[in-house]
């Protein structure tokens, strides 16, 4: 329980200083902390080649992450994107096992992530389930049956312009995936703040309620965004898969806490009703950032999930220390 | 009225049980045994002590998925106890894994109390810590089988009659909760927090600080059962029970548990184990795939939680949301 009386000030902050103090630039100069930090542990870090093959820790994951934004703010969640990953990358490599080219291949993987995101969507929206576990069923579900296709086995022998999705690069050392990315926050920042479509998300997730009651179709803008977030993680599902050019069952396992963890870093209420694409991108930036310092520091995997959960809490918890401690 | 409802899923999933059994048994009539049965609960003796520290956390309107992260780490740090001074005796291991259990909870407990931090967010960030620090203290190495000292890996196999004292532990622990969510004056806060939270701080209930309990007792459970895992398969590394707390959280929905929060009972919870842990079992047994576990307990999930929407759509309690899904 927050205790919090609001108070009217007596002038308005600037446009300015409200900018100044928002949470996206506190995230950006966690960002250039994190680099300036980087560019002096590590020689290797300020290079092209390598800055570029650091972004493809994150490009997949923001992919998503820009879709769950949305679907958090409406006050939902989906855990099943990594399992859509997996069961849509598993389709495509059963159809290239039947010889299909590259078009049909990112028909599938598009269509089978549409799929997806359309049954959860049905069965939160129609059938009024909580969404956080109908997903955690679904994430169970769509890797199984990944599972019981793949057992053991895995997926080879993708198109060699296939793999172009994953791997290949659009100009000198910028990456399609990277290109790819960056249209997609385009999109959805436009989206978010520039639309009415946006307006209703943040409508229904400060207040469903209320948002019905004014007009909004809020089952159908839900169901809407559930689609999208199955899409994206289709979309995802075709990078990754092009870029590591075979399919397992447990592809991209975990996945789907990490791109929380960006969206909710990128500022994001998980409560629903407020932030921004733009923390998303910073957030995205960020946690690329300190897996890839961390990995030229040779620091192993796991211990980086220790500083990005402490960065997750971190960055939420000091905030509201210092409240906490203005407050006395 | 709500009591009938509890009840009846209740039955329910008993009588699902039962039939789940009968088929299992038709296809395979040795799975009836009364030893195989002491088996397959002894095998599912972890998740269900879990399932009941996730249900208490669930009825309060939060979610734990850092018990998985938070058993492993546990069993690491008693594991490694037990190589560097083998001769210390059992309880002391029990004592050491239930208080360092209880201690991570509290930590994932204070962060929602005192900084209000949702719940989901708290034990995101925490689970990847614990399991990262697995990975620091044990240097990525495993605690084998011979590193263990006899009496450590011998306490959870003891057979007190024909049930290993595992199981045993399952079955206290299922008694003193259910005393304790039915009797005490913290059982009930559990359920009023979640329940109706703003009614019961007007009742003199401490919102915050009932979560924080039960992420205590959440975490205790989760430590104890680190021991009992690492010492039942005499073998310690960072991934133990990997994904475990999803299968946790899918109990607890089995069991009727309603994810908005006070409205679940320990032997619901125990059910829903129960139901997610025979078919685990059974099905290497009938000639299926292990891998249709999977696929089959997302399915069970999905049902289940529909179920659960059911029950609570006829009390009409939520007077606008049938408006809302007529759009």
């Amino acid at each position: 329980m927050t205790i919090s009386s609001r108070t009217i000030p007596d002038r308005l902050r600037s446009p300015l200083e409200q900018r100044l103090k928002s949470w996206e630039a506190l995230l950006l100069l966690v960002a250039i902390c994190i680099f300036a930090a980087n560019s002096f542990a590590s020689p290797y870090f300020l290079n092209a080649w390598n800055l570029s093959d650091a972004t493809f820790n994150f490009t997949e994951k923001a992919m998503i992450a820009f879709a769950m934004a949305l679907l958090i703010i409406s006050g939902e969640i989906d855990l099943s994107v990594a399992s859509i990953i997996a069961l849509s990358s598993t389709a495509m490599g059963a159809a290239v096992q039947m010889g299909m080219g590259t078009p049909i291949l990112v028909l599938i993987g598009l269509g089978v992530g549409l799929l997806c995101g359309s049954f959860n969507g049905l069965l939160v929206t129609r059938m009024g389930l909580p969404s956080i576990v109908v997903t955690i069923g679904t994430m169970s579900l769509f890797r199984g049956i990944s599972f019981i296709v793949l057992g053991d086995q895995a997926y080879r022998g993708y198109p060699s312009d296939f793999s172009w999705f994953g791997q290949g690069y659009v100009w000198w050392v910028i990456s399609f995936e990277f290109v790819l990315f960056m249209v997609i926050a385009a999109i959805y920042f436009v989206l978010l703040h520039k639309t009415n479509f946006g307006r209703a998300v943040y409508a229904i997730g400060n207040n469903p309620t209320g948002a019905l009651f004014s007009g909004i179709r809020v089952q159908r803008i839900k169901f809407i965004l559930f689609i999208l977030t199955g899409l994206m993680s289709g979309i995802a599902a075709i990078c990754l898969t092009a870029r590591l050019g075979s399919t397992r069952p447990s592809i991209a396992t975990g996945w789907e806490l990490e791109v929380v963890t960006m969206v909710v870093l990128g500022g994001i209420s998980i409560l629903g009703g407020s932030g921004t694409i733009v923390g998303v991108i910073i957030a995205a930036f960020v946690m690329g950032l300190v897996t890839f310092g961390l990995g030229l520091l040779n620091v192993p995997g796991i211990v980086m999930s220790i500083v990005i959960g402490a960065l997750l809490i971190g960055v939420i918890a000091l905030p509201r220390l210092w409240s906490v401690w203005r407050a006395r | 009225m709500v009591k009938r409802f509890i009840k009846s899923r209740e039955t329910f999933l008993i009588c699902a049980i039962i039939l789940l059994i009968t088929i299992i048994s038709l296809r395979f009539p040795g799975f009836i045994r009364p030893q195989n049965l002491a088996n397959v609960f002894n095998d599912t003796s972890p998740l269900i002590l879990l399932a009941i520290g996730q249900m208490i956390v669930i009825l309060t309107k939060c979610i734990d998925l850092s018990v998985a992260a938070n058993l492993a780490l546990t069993g690491m740090v008693v594991a490694m106890v037990n190589v560097a001074a083998p001769e210390l005796p059992i309880v002391f291991t029990l004592m050491m894994a239930v208080s360092l259990g209880a201690l991570l909870g509290m930590f994932n407990g204070i962060l929602v109390w005192k900084l209000a931090i949702p719940s989901i967010v708290v034990t995101l960030g925490t689970m990847t810590i614990f399991r990262g620090t697995i990975f620091v203290i044990s240097d990525g190495k495993w605690v084998n089988s011979h590193e263990m000292s006899s009496a450590f890996k011998a306490f959870p196999r003891m057979e007190i009659l024909g049930l290993p004292v595992l199981g045993w532990i399952a079955i206290i622990t299922v008694m003193v909760f259910t005393l304790v969510m039915s009797r005490t004056t913290l059982g009930r806060a559990f359920y009023a927090a979640g329940g109706n939270p703003h009614a019961a701080t007007y009742a003199g209930i401490n919102v915050g600080k009932t979560q924080f309990w039960a992420f205590t007792i959440s975490g205790a459970l989760a430590g104890l059962s680190g021991y009992l895992w690492v010492s039942r398969f005499a073998v310690s590394y960072v991934d133990i029970a990997g994904g475990f707390e999803l299968d946790v959280v899918a109990a607890c929905v089995i069991g009727g548990v309603s994810i908005m929060g006070g409205i679940g009972t320990v032997i619901g919870a125990l059910l829903g184990a129960l139901f997610l842990g025979i078919i685990k079992n059974a099905l290497p047994v009938i000639d299926i795939s292990p891998f249709w576990q999977m696929a089959i307990s997302g399915c069970a999930i999905i049902i289940a939680v529909a179920l659960n929407a059911q029950a609570n759509r006829k009390k009409g309690r939520i007077i606008l949301k049938r408006a809302e899904l007529k759009t």
